[in-house]
């Protein structure tokens, strides 16, 4: 429990550093721009392809487990819309960037900690956590809400595609599907919760690698807690957000 | 100048560092030597401030360092230079953005301006035609020489270098070290050197200080150093056969 404790204080006081005024703005401005490729349009390809196919196995999963007539066919294409704004687009896809972008945060920054980089900026009077965190975090504030759009939209392409190229929807009945009863709410809880859990696996995962201390093992043991907290962490604010936003 | 005093650290309730006292010149050469794991970098990291010390003060002229406010500490770091054990270059900048990182946070140059002074440092320090290399395409002499120009870039006072030769060739290792003698004479920079390698203490060692254990045995110069009466001093420069039988051989 003490080292929790620890741990906790240790992470806001970290956060404290990260919103202290920033030295230069222009040079942080130019470090937001870079990370916004880094971290935001490099993962465009995976949440694109994922969303896609998560897309599509719903559709057919929907279709075969509702064929009883009674169900009108356009319940496919309702259900494959609000599963993707209300959980995958959201949830699948921070678990999934959870993977990509934080285990890359933490090793990026912890390489820079056991290579003495961190300190490199110290000794010239920067504030190290604001330069290396803050622009992580803007990027990835903004730029995930961003990726959640392109993966609601990929995903009910890919469930509109997979369902009439199997033929269990017609592309009508899809259409109308997606279209009924459409609650524009959804869409901002669905991003209010991606806004929450782009702080969570850009902080979480800079905490790990920048208090890494030793060499390249625990540079990558750090890689790897972050993805873990990280999805743990996730998983216990969506409970909570889907409670406050939902109830 | 910067003078310490009375200089104590610990980890984990285990003493590094004890009761150091000691100055180092402006315009020197100042080495602290001392066998591997004797506090030699703790002691150069308490003195810029990386590492919090327990007790004992640490004076950069007449400014009490280790006791001031993180802002104020800021001021002082803008003065201070230093070239770590592996260089510590950013690896996602070239050279040309290595050198230029503290211009760009810290002055308010036109690009033009930057990109001149930038290209005198790395001229100082003979790179030619890599500006825009990143560190993974260097050497290792050449990545030391890129550091040190990022850490003149700035004009600092105050030159801290974390075993500057450590795996380089005893060629490069005289060059690097006839380089950052020069600088501190031409810039009359305070030069801190944390160094076990003995070609550079003969060479360049304007001052030297020796740690043992974590305390201060010996200080001197490099005139001084072969005709010492500390043990541990001289069962360090005299480690390997070669000088023991030369030791030998000018006693008899």
């Amino acid at each position: 429990m003490i080292k929790f404790l620890t741990q906790a204080g240790k992470y806001f006081l970290l956060l404290k550093k990260v919103f202290s005024k920033p030295e230069k703005p222009s040079v942080y401005y130019k470090q937001t721009m870079r990370e916004f490729v880094f971290l935001g349009l490099n993962s465009v390809g995976i949440i694109a392809i994922i969303s896609f196919f998560m897309g599509a196995v719903i559709t057919l999963q929907t279709a075969y487990n509702t064929e009883n007539p009674i169900y009108p066919k356009y319940l496919i294409g309702l259900g494959t819309r609000d599963s993707m704004i209300l959980e995958f687009s959201s949830t699948i896809s921070a678990l999934i960037l959870a993977g990509k972008v934080g285990s890359n945060i933490a090793s990026e920054i912890g390489t820079m900690r056991v290579t003495e980089q961190i300190d490199a900026l110290e000794i010239m009077g920067v504030n190290s956590a604001s330069y290396l965190i803050l622009p992580k975090l803007i990027a990835t504030l903004l730029f995930n809400p961003i990726l959640t759009l392109i993966a609601i939209t990929v995903g009910t392409c890919g469930g509109w595609i997979a369902g009439t190229f199997a033929g269990v929807i017609s592309s009508e009945s899809y259409i109308y599907g997606i279209q009924y009863e459409f609650i524009p709410y959804y869409i901002v809880y669905s991003l209010i919760k991606t806004v929450f859990f782009a702080f969570i696996i850009t902080s979480v995962s800079a905490f790990q690698g920048y208090f890494v201390e030793g060499g390249s093992l625990e540079v990558g043991r750090a890689s790897t807690k972050a993805v873990v907290y990280s999805s743990i962490i996730i998983l216990l604010f969506n409970v909570i957000l889907t409670q406050l936003l939902l109830s | 100048m910067i003078r310490v005093n009375d200089l104590s650290k610990s980890f984990n309730g285990k003493t590094v560092l004890e009761n150091i006292s000691v100055t180092f010149d402006t315009g020197k050469t100042n080495l602290i030597i001392g066998q591997s794991g004797s506090g030699k970098t703790v002691l150069l990291k308490s003195i810029v401030g990386l590492h919090e010390v327990e007790h004992g003060e640490v004076w950069f002229e007449d400014v009490l360092f280790n006791k001031l406010p993180f802002a104020e500490k800021k001021l002082i770091r803008s003065e201070i230079g230093m070239l770590f054990q592996g260089s510590a270059l950013f690896d996602s900048l070239t050279v040309e953005q290595n050198v230029s990182f503290p211009l760009d946070m810290f002055t308010n140059k036109t690009h033009e301006e930057i990109i001149e002074r930038v290209n005198f440092c790395l001229n100082r320090v003979n790179i030619i035609n890599a500006n825009k290399l990143f560190p993974s395409e260097l050497s290792g002499g050449m990545k030391k020489r890129v550091a040190i120009a990022r850490a003149i870039a700035l004009n600092p006072k105050y030159l801290f270098c974390d075993e500057p030769n450590s795996g380089l060739d005893p060629i490069t290792a005289i060059l690097i070290d006839e380089l950052i003698q020069e600088l501190t004479h031409e810039y009359s920079m305070t030069t801190i050197i944390n160094t076990h390698d003995m070609n550079s203490v003969i060479e360049i060692g304007e001052k030297v200080i020796f740690i043992s254990q974590g305390a201060k045995c010996w200080e001197g110069d490099n005139n001084q150093i072969l005709n010492s009466d500390c043990e541990p001093l001289n069962d360090f420069v005299f480690a390997n056969s070669l000088a023991k039988k030369l030791r030998s051989g000018s006693k008899s």
